[in-house]
């Protein structure tokens, strides 16, 4: 039996979602551009998605552009908005997903754009008084994620909103981890662009969207037919984005109730794996993090090494070890909290899902202990948790 | 050919051999059953006392960290014994292990043969690491120069002392040397940025970098001038 506990890379599809995806896979196929019934059909069942979504995140289906995931809203938003500029200053966080970092990095490099990241605190949350102090008379865009992937902070973005809207700069968020189990009403969260995506909520891949506030003026990446309201060409993905529809509402209408369940089951496994394995700590603040993630440092070892090890009993984790990373750089998430890079490379994240139980971590817990004491075994390093925290 | 547990589609299944999977069938069966490899703390200080030499190279901070214990037969001048341990992903695991057999057998390899050795052997007996991988192998090499180092201090033979492989130390940290440099950018990298990412010099040791800058320009002025 596998256990996945890896729900913040991607999760399965729910049966809702494949049923109603079937649907438009095989049977209503149609492209919506097409001028006959068949298109028709499918541009009416895409025209009831969006409204959908649109009732969910509180604002007008116009103001929703779909997308091809979560990398690409965040590209669009960030992009599209600097490209109408042509200069000036981004704000941007220490613990963004590479989807915004290195898209700022890019408009850094490459456009001239002036970018600054501001830092988080020891617990792995955005300081508000660092973007307070950060924005400039030519600031032009916030972009600050609601909730981290690796170690599941959540982000004070009502307070950057009500910042930004004082100064009239525009606030993108990176919601793509908060759908799940945070308020998304744009009306109650005060953003004006907002990146969403269907793989984390038991929704297809591969689909995202960008909420972009009526009145604000993006440059489309992608050219072609014109669809999204010329805002972003191509065929639309009309299976995935009614199963993303279907996620999403399901997802938000059960958030309270799941998130409930999955703290009863995550704060379990910090407990038990903090206090059954020695040299062990939580990355992140104990509270103001999604209910689904723990994100645990194991001393005086790699994380690689660890999953690979989990990996044969069927348990599915990762890693900010730079072993882990295409850069052989360790979590830029954990170094910005701090911490030193022997935390970094130790640290293996938990991520739960629907499908997790107590059980789960009753079977992690078989396992994690002797894994974790053959690697320090074998390991000459020796350090004190004390000593680097 | 590596099992995947659990359930795969057909089509997929037919695709996922050795190579796409993480590693070789050498790398996992290294990692998974390690050779040569002391298991505890107390086996790592027990043998110490009686070991002829040790060398210890890299930081957990960088992410790898080796540290490799020889055993010497004065006569013949062979390595008889190289027990280690690591802090370390599963190429530094296998790499070290492998290191360690290919040291010791048939009946153990001369001091200068163990100092000719190079990385490009080890991973060539590992039938191939990930190419970001490649610098877990560079490390366990360096090590065992250490050991032997230690080894020629220990026992007298102050003559027979090298400054790694005769070459200048940049990166006082990881052990970098300008041979590594060279290497780096004969192998193609040709700015601090990629030869950096093939050799992580001045990831810790940052004071090296004006210095390994200054080299990486000599060597592209050299061979492609
Ligand atoms: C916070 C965050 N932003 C962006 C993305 C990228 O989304 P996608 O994989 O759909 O492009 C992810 C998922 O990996 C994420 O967790």
């Amino acid at each position: 039996m596998e256990t996945y506990f890896d729900h913040s890379a991607t999760t399965y599809l729910r049966p809702e979602v494949t049923q109603v995806m079937n649907k438009y896979l095989e049977d209503e196929y149609g492209n919506p551009g097409s001028f006959h019934y068949k298109g028709l059909k499918a541009k009416l069942a895409l025209g009831a998605a969006r409204e959908k979504i649109a009732k969910i995140i509180g604002c007008d289906p116009s103001e929703i552009i779909f997308t091809g995931g979560g990398t690409e809203s965040c590209n669009l938003a960030i992009k599209g908005l600097t490209k109408s500029k042509k200069k000036g200053h981004i704000i941007t966080s220490s613990i963004e997903h590479h989807a915004v970092t290195d898209t700022c990095d890019y408009l850094e490099r490459h456009e001239g754009f002036d970018v600054t990241y501001v830092g988080v605190d020891k617990d792995g949350i955005v300081d508000v008084e660092q973007v307070r102090k950060a924005i400039r008379e030519d600031t032009i865009l916030i972009s600050i994620m609601y909730a981290n992937n690796e170690i599941g902070t959540i982000q004070p973005i009502k307070e950057i909103s009500e910042i930004a809207k004082d100064k009239g700069i525009v606030f993108h968020t990176d919601a793509c981890q908060a759908s799940g189990s945070l308020d998304i009403d744009v009306r109650n969260i005060g953003v004006d662009m907002m990146t969403l995506n269907a793989s984390k909520i038991y929704g297809p891949k591969g689909v995202g969207l960008l909420y972009v506030r009526k009145g604000i003026r993006l440059v489309p990446l992608i050219h072609g037919g014109g669809q999204e309201n010329n805002r972003r060409s191509g065929t639309e993905n009309v299976p995935g984005i009614i199963g993303f529809a279907e996620a999403l509402e399901l997802a938000q209408a059960e958030k309270d109730s799941e998130s409930a369940r999955l703290k009863e089951i995550r704060d379990y496994l910090i407990k038990r794996v903090v206090d059954e394995i020695p040299e062990s700590w939580l990355n992140g603040h104990a509270e103001k993090r999604l209910a689904n993630n723990a994100n645990i440092t194991f001393l005086n070892i790699e994380g690689e090494a660890i999953i690979l090890l989990m990996n044969e009993h069927e348990i599915y984790v990762s890693s900010g070890s730079a072993c882990t990373s295409k850069t052989l750089d360790p979590s830029h998430v954990i170094v910005a909290m701090g911490m030193p890079y022997e935390a970094a490379h130790g640290s293996i994240r938990f991520t739960l899902g629907k499908r997790n139980t107590k059980k789960d971590v009753d079977k992690l817990m078989e396992v994690l202990p002797d894994i974790i004491e053959k690697l320090r075994g074998i390991s000459p390093v020796h350090l004190k948790a004390e000593e680097i925290r | 050919m590596i099992e995947v547990k659990g359930t795969v589609h057909p089509d997929v299944k037919a695709k996922v051999d050795a190579k796409s999977w993480f590693y070789t069938d050498e790398v996992r069966d290294h990692f998974f059953n390690p050779k040569n490899i002391l298991k505890t703390q107390k086996e790592a200080t027990e043998y110490e006392a009686i070991s002829d030499g040790v060398g210890e190279v890299g930081s957990p901070a960088c992410g790898d960290m080796m540290k490799i214990w020889i055993k010497v037969d004065s006569d013949s001048d062979k390595i008889k014994e190289c027990k280690w341990q690591t802090f370390g992903c599963a190429s530094a695991i296998a790499s070290t292990s492998i290191m360690s057999e290919m040291v010791i057998e048939n009946g153990g390899m001369t001091i200068t043969q163990a100092l000719a050795l190079k990385p490009h052997d080890i991973v060539e007996r590992l039938h191939g690491l990930p190419a970001r991988k490649f610098h877990c192998s560079v490390l366990g090499d360096k090590a065992l120069s250490a050991a032997i180092n230690n080894y020629f201090f220990k026992s007298g033979q102050k003559d027979r002392i090298i400054v790694s492989k005769g070459a200048e130390i940049v990166d006082k940290i990881l052990k970098i040397t300008d041979k590594d440099i060279e290497e780096a950018v004969l192998e193609g990298a040709h700015d601090f940025e990629a030869v950096q990412k093939k050799t992580k010099v001045g990831v810790q040791d940052k004071t090296c970098i004006p210095r390994v800058k200054e080299l990486i320009e000599f060597y592209k002025d050299k061979y492609y001038g």
